[in-house]
């Protein structure tokens, strides 16, 4: 397992310090260190999306990303999306549209997202189906996720935050 | 539809703010102080005699608080179907599959359970294996359960009219067979369960993943030797089930002893390949059809012979067997029919509850052989279709009451809305429609324990709040539960609070299974919300000065319908009850069983299976790359009877997502299992629909007002599962002339037709 040692993990504009072994994953760290739970474990290898955070803006998946790659960098995950008890115009647009069920994979929706809508506030259809085809879901069959996606797009929700 | 409030509007989750946030809390999301980690040990042969388990080393690692194997605790079965129980938490003697539980620990971190479960070692004495079904019935067969002799462990036979008449009469008789493959449910949340105890009272507290919390109260009663009065299960939200959280597993069994034995709380979490191995999937299903047919297409007789890979335990059997029967009796009407089914054991993944439960099986067969039928004898396979629709209202040979039918309709408005007068037929080669047809019950009736109750309080500053059993795994249940309360008391959403799925708080519910919940619980609420009414209105009435049943409500506000001038608001009503010295809370109290002649059980009786029932056709469009072989959905639409919707966003979203996951059964997700070791156990080897997949999508609502649902609400949940996959098999058939018998329907298998097809066609030029 090799030696723990404490890392400081800059988390929505926070410090934390955690003890992780070299092996420890971002996923964990986050969710059983931090107790930053809204981050989801669906695989742990990185097939369903369901962990995506960002990383100095970029959408990655925290469960085959290593908590020491981590040190030094933004993270930024669902719990630093809405701003206080205000949601955000991409959470308030899931809402609206019934883009989520069990709402297990709408994390990672949400980062994934709103990472594409931070490079192009106005995607086509086809980019958001490319771009969300990393992050699976079981229950929604997909539709209203990409109706929400564009609602925003298109500026009915507000741009992306 | 009827204009209403609350009920049938677009009405959001109620908790869908908490859910997109990552507030939502998830089994594993909780933590308990002083809180072990625990992992099971698995058997790693298919089918084996445990010689001995050493657990010495696993013991005397650092960390590790509890290790035990099926001897250390008591020698009690469980299973959800009562009389089916057939499941060790951990195997004694004996283990029936790979996957199958042999051991369990706990530790102080995750890490340390693991190293300790690897440090278990099993010595087996491998016995012979079998995993085929057709194998498994047959004399000498290896015995997976020795109590079950040639392994058939649930069977059902009905028989209707007279059968060999009915061939005798027809002018066409034709048999084919067919066969569906193992499909797993994959919910995105992995099976979770933590357990805690209070030593001084006794009480056992288990937050657990689970569509059946009720069920898995009694389990762990009977199995662990606890009273059931101490025992309270609550269910956190739920990432997904599909049914195959309908189960419980021996992460529930094993946090609850060591819970207990250790005083401290205990949490068990498979991963992903657990899930795929060791929980539940669909029955993988051979299914061998003979149909007599009028030359006009009018289907006279039918015997249908089916055998279900069930795996290496019961799990539903019995429920599972007799849902595939009774479903093939609708939607159309067949009057001379045979049903034979069997559950068969083998060394395999267990089989369970996925939506749909044993009827898309059937139903790839009869629609695909109707498809082939109407080509053989030239007839429209739409008109056939038509043909033999169940209308309302006629009597049904094994006893369904169906009040309200849209099936024929949605055999015509799916048919025009594809375009199937131009397309069937006439498409470019590669390019084809298809549809296919679908009945579901709206939860089942005739067997015990289906009873839903319900509690509303409405207290003295108008909040209303509900306790009700129903279980929400993501299907939006509470939101569609609050929303009929929130229409009877006449207060907007944002006043109801539900709690829910509370063992401990909530009445009694069945659980969520058989697409039931929003009709069975969903009356217990509006019987709930009417006793309200019952008390508050008589008040309300002196206050307008008018009669009870003149009252609307809605908005906090009451007034006497024809004179909307006169009224007034919850709040002073509230004041006034309080005035006239009745007690608050007002609290209203409501249950709701499916009306049935008796509590009996369906494998053996007739009768009506279920309180009403949804109907749908569902048409797909698809194109067929013939270079390799992928076929490209490109619309799905639905024509839909399932009553009024209480939420038509809900309900979409219903339909949308059985869509996705029919084309991930048509074409591609196959949990391949050879040998009984599973060979894909994973999302990345799995693989089911991405956003890339998505086909347009429609939806028609086909308007029927049912007398038994709440606000004449059906079912929404399971129907739409059926049809997609024929429907997209049929457009196959359409676009290329292949009449796939199995499914998936993979590249590889339309590569190998194509390339027959042009070998014969050279053949014949020849």
């Amino acid at each position: 397992m090799g030696a723990k040692r404490i890392l400081t993990l800059n988390v929505n504009g926070d410090d934390y310090e955690v003890v992780c072994a070299p092996n420890t994953t971002l996923l964990e760290a986050l969710r059983e260190k931090a107790f930053l739970t809204g981050t989801k474990r669906g695989c742990d290898l990185g097939a369903c999306g369901a962990c995506t955070v960002l990383m100095d803006g970029e959408a990655i998946l925290s469960c085959i990303t290593l908590a020491v790659e981590a040190e030094g960098r933004s993270i930024r995950t669902i719990e630093g999306v809405s701003d206080g008890g205000e949601l955000s115009p991409l959470q308030q647009a899931f809402v609206d549209h019934g883009a989520l069920q069990c709402g297990f994979c709408s994390p990672g929706f949400i980062m994934s997202a709103t990472e594409l809508l931070a490079e192009n506030p106005h995607p086509e259809r086809a980019e958001i189906q490319r771009r969300l085809a990393g992050n699976l879901c079981r229950c929604t069959g997909y539709v209203k996720i990409v109706e929400a996606v564009e609602a925003v797009a298109q500026g009915a929700e507000g741009g992306a935050r | 539809m009827k204009v209403l409030n609350v009920v049938g509007q677009r009405v959001p989750m109620h908790d869908a703010a908490a859910k997109i946030t990552g507030q939502a809390q998830y089994t594993d999301d909780l933590v308990l102080p002083g809180m072990l980690f625990g992992k099971l040990v698995r058997s790693t042969v298919a089918h084996g005699r445990i010689k001995s388990i050493d657990v010495s080393k696993a013991k005397a690692l650092p960390g590790v608080k509890g290790v035990i194997t099926g001897m250390d605790i008591p020698d009690r079965v469980y299973g959800i179907v009562p009389k089916a129980k057939d499941e060790h938490a951990l195997a004694r003697e004996k283990v029936r599959y790979i996957g199958d539980e042999v051991a369990a620990v706990v530790a102080i971190d995750q890490e340390t359970a693991e190293e300790a479960a690897r440090l278990i070692t099993v010595e087996y004495e491998e016995l012979p294996a079998v995993f085929d079904p057709l194998d498994a019935i047959k004399e000498g067969a290896p015995l997976v359960h020795e109590n079950t002799p040639g392994n058939v462990s649930a069977q059902i036979h009905k028989e209707f009219g007279d059968l060999e008449a009915g061939f005798a009469a027809s002018d066409y008789v034709f048999e084919d067979s067919y066969y569906t493959h193992a499909q797993n449910h994959a919910p995105m949340e992995p099976h979770a369960a933590l357990a805690s105890y209070d030593a001084l009272n006794g009480d056992l507290t288990l937050w657990s993943g689970t569509q059946i919390p009720y069920f898995l109260k009694r389990n762990l009663s009977t199995t662990l030797v606890i009273p059931e009065q101490n025992i309270r299960v609550i269910k956190p939200k739920v990432g997904g089930g599909f049914g195959q959280k309908i189960d419980m597993f021996a992460k529930d069994f094993c946090a609850c002893w060591f819970a207990k034995e250790l005083g401290r709380p205990v949490k068990f979490l498979y991963d992903r390949e657990e899930v795929f191995q060791s929980t539940r999937q669909r029955h993988p299903m051979y299914l061998t059809l003979k149909t007599g047919v009028s030359k006009e297409g009018k289907i006279i007789a039918q015997k249908i012979t089916a055998h279900a890979d069930g795996g290496a335990y019961n799990s539903t059997a019995p429920l599972m067997i007799t849902l595939s029967c009774f479903f093939v009796m609708i939607p159309y009407k067949i009057e001379n029919l045979v049903y034979e089914g069997y559950h068969v054991y083998t060394n395999k993944p267990v089989g369970g509850a996925m939506r749909g439960h044993g009827i898309p099986q059937p139903r790839f067969a009869i629609e695909r052989q109707i498809d082939q039928i109407a080509k053989r004898i030239g007839v429209d396979a739409s008109e056939m279709r038509l043909l033999n629709a169940i209308e309302a209202g006629e009597p049904h040979p094994a006893g369904f009451i169906i009040n309200t039918c849209g099936f024929a309709d949605s055999v015509r408005e799916a048919s025009k809305a594809i375009g199937w007068a131009e397309k069937r037929g006439k498409l470019p080669f590669g390019r084809g429609v298809g549809i296919a047809c679908a009945s579901f019950p709206s939860g089942v009736a005739n067997m015990s324990h289906l009873a839903s109750g319900c509690v509303v309080q409405l207290s003295s500053e108008g909040r209303v709040s509900v306790l009700s059993g129903a279980a929400d795994i993501g299907q939006g249940a509470e939101t569609v539960i609050a929303q009929i309360v929130a229409e009877r008391v006449g207060v907007p959403m944002e006043d109801v609070h539900i709690t829910a799925a509370d063992t401990g708080l909530c009445p009694l519910d069945a659980g969520t299974f058989g697409s039931g919940v929003t009709v069975r619980a969903g009356n217990a609420a509006l019987n709930a919300a009417n006793d309200i009414r019952a008390q508050l209105f008589p008040v309300v009435a002196e206050a307008l000065g008018c009669e009870v049943d003149e009252i609307e409500a809605a908005n906090r506000l009451f007034w006497v319908r024809d004179d909307p001038d006169r009224s007034v608001g919850m709040r002073d009503i509230l004041r006034q009850y309080q005035y006239i010295d009745r007690s608050l809370p007002i609290v209203g109290r409501g249950a709701w069983v499916p009306p049935a002649d008796s509590a009996t059980t369906l494998l053996t009786n007739n009768g009506n299976l279920s309180p009403n029932y949804s109907f749908m056709t569902q048409a797909a469009e698809v194109e067929v790359d013939l270079e390799t072989g992928r076929v490209n959905v490109i619309k799905v639409l639905t024509a839909h009877d399932c009553g009024q919707p209480i939420n038509p966003m809900l309900v979409e979203g219903q339909l949308e997502g059985s869509i996705l996951g029919g084309i991930g059964y048509a074409l591609y997700e196959d949990s391949t299992c050879i040998d009984g070791q599973q060979h894909n156990p994973s999302f990345l080897d799995y693989g089911f629909p991405t956003m890339m997949e998505l086909p347009e999508m429609e939806g028609i609502h086909i308007d029927t007002d049912d007398p038994i649902g709440p606000f004449g609400a059906k079912e929404a949940g399971e129907g739409t599962q059926l049809a997609p996959a024929p429907a997209i098999v049929n457009a196959i058939a359409d676009a290329i002339g292949v009449d796939f018998d199995r499914l998936p329907v993979t590249p590889d298998m339309i590569l190998a037709a194509l390339k027959k097809q042009r070998e014969e066609a050279a053949g014949e030029a020849r």
